[in-house]
């Protein structure tokens, strides 16, 4: 290890320690608004862990994130939840492993209109066991979990990430995402075995985004297969990631912290038109943010060096 | 770059100001919030029951000098916000209003999921959550759990059991079968409800003919129909949602669906599908009902209609008024806004609203309508649990 890594797994730490203390605040709004930052912290930052080298647009997180919540709460009465946990983030990989291997061998867009597919075709896989086998079960997760709690549990599995993406950075595997990144073809050529790679990768996010829609099942007490499946949440991913920046892996944390209080002042201030300011919102970012929230930091400490103004 | 850098930071303070809104208060008025959707799938239930009843309450009561507590006369100030049908936004802006806003009272939310979701910050801020929009099978649990959580609507198995009722009724008089066509939307709601009716149909020497459910958001729902009436049953029941409710009388009419009774869930009792479907649902029963031809919710709806500039719905509308009125007296009757008094003070109390004389059991009103049915272009009530005046069920007899 690096001074300079050394540094960074310090500051990381203390970060971290300092994200953990917001629950003592005791304010149930800055811990609502807590468990939002966090679970877009993991969404886009294991989304990006695949998406940001292979430039593979996936929009099936609420594909896996329906799918541990799901999970949870069909088995909450009948299986403890720690277990559940372990059954959604295998759920997860599995998930990831059976499409990547059916669409990741095929060029870029093929995917990104499989994966849109991907968590319709769960949701209406779900409804139908639900409809046929189930009954009602699987709409109730009543359990004594709070917010500081769900707040905690998303945070451990942040950092879970980030070791992941650090670890895989410094890994042959982040090595050879790189090359295939910039160019599948050469990486064939290098002897790298694109698909396997593809697919490992895929399976981590996978899993990941499962985890995160089974530590928020309970947070939501009823499950509406429409809500727990909500396309609009592989685009919000999406869009978080990109905002903050694809290249670093704290890139999309960037983006997230600003992208929820953005949405958190346009709710509480215009609630009759928020799509609509949502929508100007995102226009500016476009125009005045392209290269992302990373992008614009590094373009200023490059000038900060260079001793401009 | 220096301009950039005012730019930035005044935005900065924009924000952050915008987040300790509401804050410091003066304690002049009493606040209540709202949060319900006005976008997303449910926008279209709640723009119907739930917002137009909140605004008119407000109204009325402002326009009658306020709320009447110990230390004089309060206006309301209402406080709302939309949480685009998505509970993760809904426990945000609950949460705002608790303890960013500091409001005094909180209007309960709308639907089911919305409802359950944000009960434990109403229990942690000792709310007093008077639930309309929410049914469910496991209200013994809940009421349990959360003490300020009151439910006004009924329970899963009372809406099935109700419709049972008629069709064994209608059977015992010689007027129709025993076959029923049931469907129902694959979505939680429909789901439970389909489950629920099963047992009680074949206890009730039902046959279920035909049982099929289709997916939330069918645009054709033309082969369900056709499915249905080649099965010949003599009673239709839809547990559906708003859109599938109408697109299922299309397509009965469409069909010419020949049975003696024909039921389908939500939003049979909007004012909107008495308009499109003019005469040719003369005796389709829906879930819900009214009793339009009391005084007091004659005056009701000539005032939603005046206020609002919307009709009242046939059967939610009311409840959520009424719900609101309880809210009211119990303030009233404490005298100020201390939550866990106006809790006690309505587990305790019998209130007079537009429905009656409401009180709770167990945290349960037991007085509410379950099946309705469009008898000369009214909705009526012809079913309930503790309402008087039920009108007499009709027979289906075709389309034109």
């Amino acid at each position: 290890m690096t001074s300079r890594e050394t540094r960074t797994l310090v500051i990381a730490v203390i970060l971290f320690g300092l994200a953990a203390l917001l629950p003592f605040s005791g304010n149930g709004y800055y811990i609502s608004i807590g468990v939002t930052i966090a679970m877009y912290v993991v969404l886009s930052t294991s989304w990006a862990l695949f998406s940001g080298p292979t430039h593979y647009i996936s929009l099936a997180t609420a594909a896996f994130y329906g799918l541990g919540t799901m999970i949870v709460a069909t088995g909450i009465e009948m299986v403890p939840y720690v277990v559940l946990l372990l059954i959604s983030a295998v759920a997860g990989a599995v998930m990831a492993a059976l499409v990547g291997l059916a669409t990741l061998r095929l060029s870029g867009v093929y995917f990104v209109i499989f994966t849109l597919g991907l968590a319709e075709m769960i949701r209406q896989l779900v409804s139908w066991l639900q409809n046929n086998l189930g009954g009602s079960r699987g709409l109730y997760v009543l359990t004594d979990l709070t917010e500081e709690h769900i707040y905690w549990e998303l945070l451990a599995l942040a950092g879970f990430v980030f070791l992941i993406g650090w670890w895989i950075g410094r890994s042959r595997l982040g090595f050879a995402m790189r090359i295939i990144g910039n160019d599948e073809t050469v990486a064939a050529h290098c002897g790298i075995n694109t698909a396997r790679s593809k697919i490992l990768l895929f399976m981590v996010s996978g899993m990941v985004a499962a985890l995160v829609g089974a530590l928020l099942a309970p947070r939501w007490t009823y499950i509406e297969p429409n809500i727990a499946f909500s396309p609009l949440l592989s685009f919000e991913v999406v869009i978080m990631a990109l905002l903050g920046g694809t290249k670093r892996l704290w890139g999309p944390l960037v983006g997230v912290i600003p992208f929820t209080i953005l949405l958190e002042v346009i709710e509480a201030n215009y609630p009759s038109q928020t799509i609509l300011v949502l929508g100007i919102a995102f226009l500016l970012i476009v125009y005045l943010v392209p290269h992302g929230v990373v992008g614009r930091l590094e373009q200023s400490f490059a000038k900060f060096r260079k001793g401009g103004n | 770059m220096k301009r950039r850098t005012a730019l930035k930071l005044a935005a900065a303070s924009l924000i952050a100001g915008s987040l300790t809104v509401g804050t410091a208060q003066a304690g002049d008025t009493v606040k209540i919030g709202a949060v319900a959707p006005k976008t997303g799938p449910l926008a279209g239930g709640s723009t119907v029951t739930h917002w137009p009843n909140i605004h008119l309450w407000v109204h009325e009561v402002n326009a009658r000098g306020g709320l009447k507590l110990k230390d004089g006369r309060k206006m309301i100030e209402l406080i709302e916000y939309d949480d685009q049908t998505n509970p993760g936004v809904h426990i945000k802006a609950a949460q705002r209003l608790a303890t960013q806003d500091k409001v005094d009272f909180i209007v309960a939310p709308y639907g089911t999921g919305f409802n359950l979701a944000s009960a434990p910050i109403y229990a942690k801020h000792g709310y007093p959550q008077i639930a309309v929009s929410a049914i469910s099978d496991k209200i013994p649990e809940l009421t349990k759990r959360y003490p300020g959580i009151f439910f006004t609507l009924g329970s899963t198995t009372s809406f099935a059991s109700a419709v049972s009722d008629i069709l064994s009724k209608m059977r015992a008089d010689g007027k129709m079968g025993s076959k029923i066509a049931m469907v129902n939307v694959a979505d939680a709601f429909g789901i439970e409800l389909a489950e629920t009716a099963r047992p009680i149909f074949k206890k009730a020497g039902f046959e279920i003919v035909y049982d099929k459910s289709y997916p939330l958001g069918t645009q054709d729902l033309s082969p369900i129909m056709k499915g249905a009436k080649a099965s010949k049953p003599d009673a239709f029941v839809a547990w559906s949602y708003p859109p599938d409710t109408f697109g299922l009388t299309k397509q009965a009419i469409t069909q010419n669906l020949d049975v003696k009774a024909f039921y389908t869930a939500v939003a049979t009792c909007f004012p909107a599908y008495g308009k499109v479907f003019g005469k040719s649902i003369e005796g389709n029963l829906g879930a819900g009902g009214v009793d339009p031809t009391t005084p007091a919710m004659k005056a009701y709806r000539k005032a939603h209609m005046e206020v609002t500039g919307k009709p009242a719905d046939g059967w939610a509308s009311a409840n959520t008024y009424v719900s609101l009125q309880v809210l009211e007296q119990a303030i009233e009757g404490v005298g100020s806004v201390d939550r866990k008094a106006v809790t006690q003070f309505i587990k305790d109390n019998t209130f007079k609203t537009i429905m009656g004389d409401i009180d709770f059991v167990d945290q349960v009103s037991h007085r509410y309508w379950t099946v309705g049915q469009w008898q000369g272009g009214e909705f009526y009530g012809v079913a309930s649990k503790g309402m008087p005046n039920a009108k007499p069920v009709i027979l289906k007899k075709g389309w034109k």
